[in-house]
């Protein structure tokens, strides 16, 4: 501040001081160790006390889980001559396959495996930074993936419906990978090049897409040549299971459950009582209602409600009643969340004239989901978990075939190391969803 | 009066009225729930007009210019604007506030978008106008509200002056033929509101039909046609500048003005 100097009345110049670094001994790994673990002799006792009951622990898990372990055995009786009190990893081993896959017939399970790489492949461009229309290709994926994984599953005979969408299924994955492909190397998207190579670049902006739906249309003529006539045998889906099971619920309950929460959460703020009372009242059924109860409801129940002919699968059924479910739990985290956008920001579009689903896509939910994600992520790990509960109606995830590993003749009350495995696998996707989620957080994190 | 308000003090500025009424209140009211918020209002603005309200918090005159955009629908009387009569029909709503700009107390930038983004938003979906005019637009008026340098920011990264000259500029980016102005220094620092002022006295002469509820009396004298002044929802005086501020009529307005220039 300057100030006026009441004798002389010279103005006093101001200068800020310049910014000194902290003291050495409150940064840095040291400063952390001092501050938190041995500020005191107390806290030094604690530390160190600490310490050796995590010694404790580990040196036994160790001892159990790996050093007498037996790892190559042919029964569980084997198992426990070599070493009675190690863990027997041999019939987890003996067990894998059925564990990942469950009883899906071996030489086929490289079709799970295509199924899982093509959802990556399709995925990947996320991560790539040159890319352009990146919403463009996750629609594609939630669109027509579903249709040439499910094929690549179930095989057998292809209506005239599936065989059109696994035809434009793989269309589409060709387009996109040329578009990424392109795009990474020269950075112009593939509909640039298609429109500046066929001419058309002199021609109004929206004739532009009629070059690229062209070119699509002749990689479909050679897509239908190429396997028009290609099919799989079919794999019942009681043979599903593991892994490959718990997944595929999962994933399916997950991507749903986003969009269908987002439209129960409007439609509950919605100004028209019909709409509103009918999305309460689902919400709140299905929210008051355990998941067993759903799965058995879903099962048992839902054949009365539809014609005697109409034949559904038991895991469609479950399928259904977990996305039902999830849903429900869903449209309550985004309603917290449109809640917690200010008021003033729906004021804000409504006076600059959009409409309410435009304000709703590009104002209010973005910001609502950003809010969010936490809540959402735990949401979706606790689905994962919940899947389990489908081993209930007799469906062998993973957890049933975890199980099933100890009622074995061979492997008789084995129980243990199997569930240590399933925990183990559980808890790496849980983690790795929790720490995408926090990753999510730090990249999208804008200044309020 | 603070003392940054007399960097806009002085000389009032021309005012360009047309005969053309583009806003008409017709025996106005207004509840929230049980409360009466407007009481008969009756008010007419001409095209050009640069009108001043003010009025004790609590007085209806954020309710009074949030009805002219309807984010505040009336129960009884009529609202014309524009030549359309302000009803439940939706679809003159939209139309009315696209071309109705509206500046808020707390300014209600997008902060998941930058500033450029924030401007070219509603022109690109409302209006459907291209990217790349959309933003030669939005720099113009960048320009103008001179922070052309923050484009790329987000609006937290920018001061509360700046963030409210965005809001300016975003408005003005659909080319509206009225501003509303919703107390828009009430939320700034004293070192911000003279750049946030200055804006608006250079809107106002460019012959803007401006509505704007405001304590800054400097601002008023120096900008107004006409001073509104509000209490208990109802219209208590209503004057060019000079008359309201050198000669109130009405007792409760020489009260509010004592109070208010006081210190």
């Amino acid at each position: 501040m300057a100030s006026v100097d009441s004798k002389s009345g010279d103005v006093i110049v101001f200068t800020p001081k310049a910014a000194k670094p902290p003291p050495p001994t409150t940064v840095g790994v040291i400063g952390w160790l001092r501050e938190n673990l041995f500020y005191s002799w107390f806290s030094t006792a604690v530390t160190v006390g600490a310490l050796y009951l995590l010694y404790i622990l580990c040196a036994a898990l160790y001892q159990w889980g790996i050093a007498d372990a037996v790892w190559e055995a042919e029964s569980r009786r084997q198992c426990l001559d070599i070493s009675p009190h190690g863990a027997c990893w041999a019939g987890v081993i003996d067990w894998f396959n059925g564990i990942i896959y469950g009883r899906y017939p071996r030489e086929e399970q490289w079709r799970i495996d295509l199924g899982f790489i093509l959802l990556v492949l399709w995925m990947a461009p996320f991560w790539f930074p040159r890319v352009t229309g990146k919403i463009g290709i996750g629609i594609t994926a939630v669109v027509f993936y579903p249709f040439l994984a499910g094929y690549l599953f179930i095989g057998g005979e292809r209506g005239w419906f599936m065989e059109i969408m696994v035809m434009l299924a793989v269309t589409i994955f060709i387009t996109n990978w040329l578009h990424i492909i392109l795009s990474m190397l020269t950075g112009r998207s593939l509909q640039d090049w298609v429109v500046s190579m066929t001419g058309f670049a002199g021609k109004h902006e929206s004739l532009h897409k009629y070059p690229m739906l062209g070119l699509q249309a002749i990689i479909l003529i050679g897509v239908y040549l190429w396997l028009g006539s290609w099919s799989l045998v079919g794999v019942d889906t009681n043979l599903w299971g593991g892994l490959f099971l718990t997944l595929l619920i999962s994933g399916i309950a997950i991507v749903t459950a986003l969009p269908g929460g987002v439209v129960l959460a409007l439609a509950r703020r919605s100004h028209m009582p019909v709409i509103r009372v009918f999305a309460i009242a689902f919400i709140e059924l299905f929210r008051s209602v355990p998941l067993i109860t759903v799965l058995f409801m879903a099962v048992t129940m839902m054949p009365l409600f539809l014609p005697p002919d109409f034949q559904l699968n038991k895991l469609v059924q479950a399928i259904i009643g977990v996305c039902l479910f999830a849903a429900a739990y869903m449209a309550e985290v985004v309603r917290g969340g449109l809640q917690a956008v200010p008021n003033g920001q729906y004021e804000a579009a409504k006076a600059m004239g959009l409409t309410y689903w435009k304000s709703m896509n590009l104002i209010i939910l973005p910001q609502a989901l950003k809010l969010m994600i936490p809540n959402i992520v735990s949401n979706f790990i606790g689905l994962l978990k919940d899947t389990t509960l489908v081993s209930i109606i007799g469906l062998y995830d993973m957890l049933l075939m975890l199980k099933a590993i100890g009622q074995n003749p061979i492997w008789i009350s084995l129980h243990t190391e199997p569930l240590v495995f399933g925990a183990v696998v559980y808890f790496i996707l849980c983690f790795a969803m929790s720490q995408y989620s926090q990753h999510l957080e730090r990249k999208l994190k804008t200044t309020r | 009066m603070s003392e940054e308000a007399t960097a806009i003090s002085g000389e009032q500025i021309a005012s360009a009225i047309s005969e053309e009424v583009v806003i008409t209140f017709n025996d106005v009211n207004k509840w929230y729930g049980e409360f009466h918020v407007l009481k008969d209002i009756n008010l007419s603005v001409r095209k050009g007009e640069r009108i001043v309200v003010c009025g004790p918090s609590g007085s209806g005159k954020s309710t009074l210019i949030r009805c002219i955009n309807r984010l505040e629908p009336h129960q009884d009387g009529q609202i014309v604007v524009n030549g359309v009569n302000l009803d439940a029909n939706i679809k003159n709503i939209d139309a009315i506030r696209s071309d109705v700009g509206m500046v808020f107390q707390s300014f209600n930038l997008f902060p998941h978008l930058t500033v450029m983004e924030n401007c070219t938003l509603a022109p690109m979906w409302v209006k459907k106008m291209p990217l790349a005019d959309a933003e030669e637009i939005a720099m113009k008026f960048l320009e103008r509200v001179k922070i052309p340098e923050q484009a790329q920011k987000y609006p937290g990264q920018l001061s509360g002056g700046q963030q409210q000259r965005v809001a300016i500029a975003r408005s003005l980016c659909m080319n509206p033929s009225i501003m509303l102005f919703d107390e828009p220094t009430s939320a700034l620092d004293p070192e911000m509101i003279s750049e946030v002022l200055e804006v608006m006295v250079e809107l106002a002469a460019t012959g803007m039909t401006m509505l704007c509820v405001t304590h800054e009396m400097a601002f008023a004298k120096k900008v107004a046609d006409r001073v509104i002044f509000m209490d208990f929802g109802e219209i208590v005086e209503e004057n060019a500048p000079e008359e309201f501020f050198d000669n109130p009529r009405v007792d409760r307005t020489q009260l509010f003005l004592s109070q208010i220039l006081a210190h």
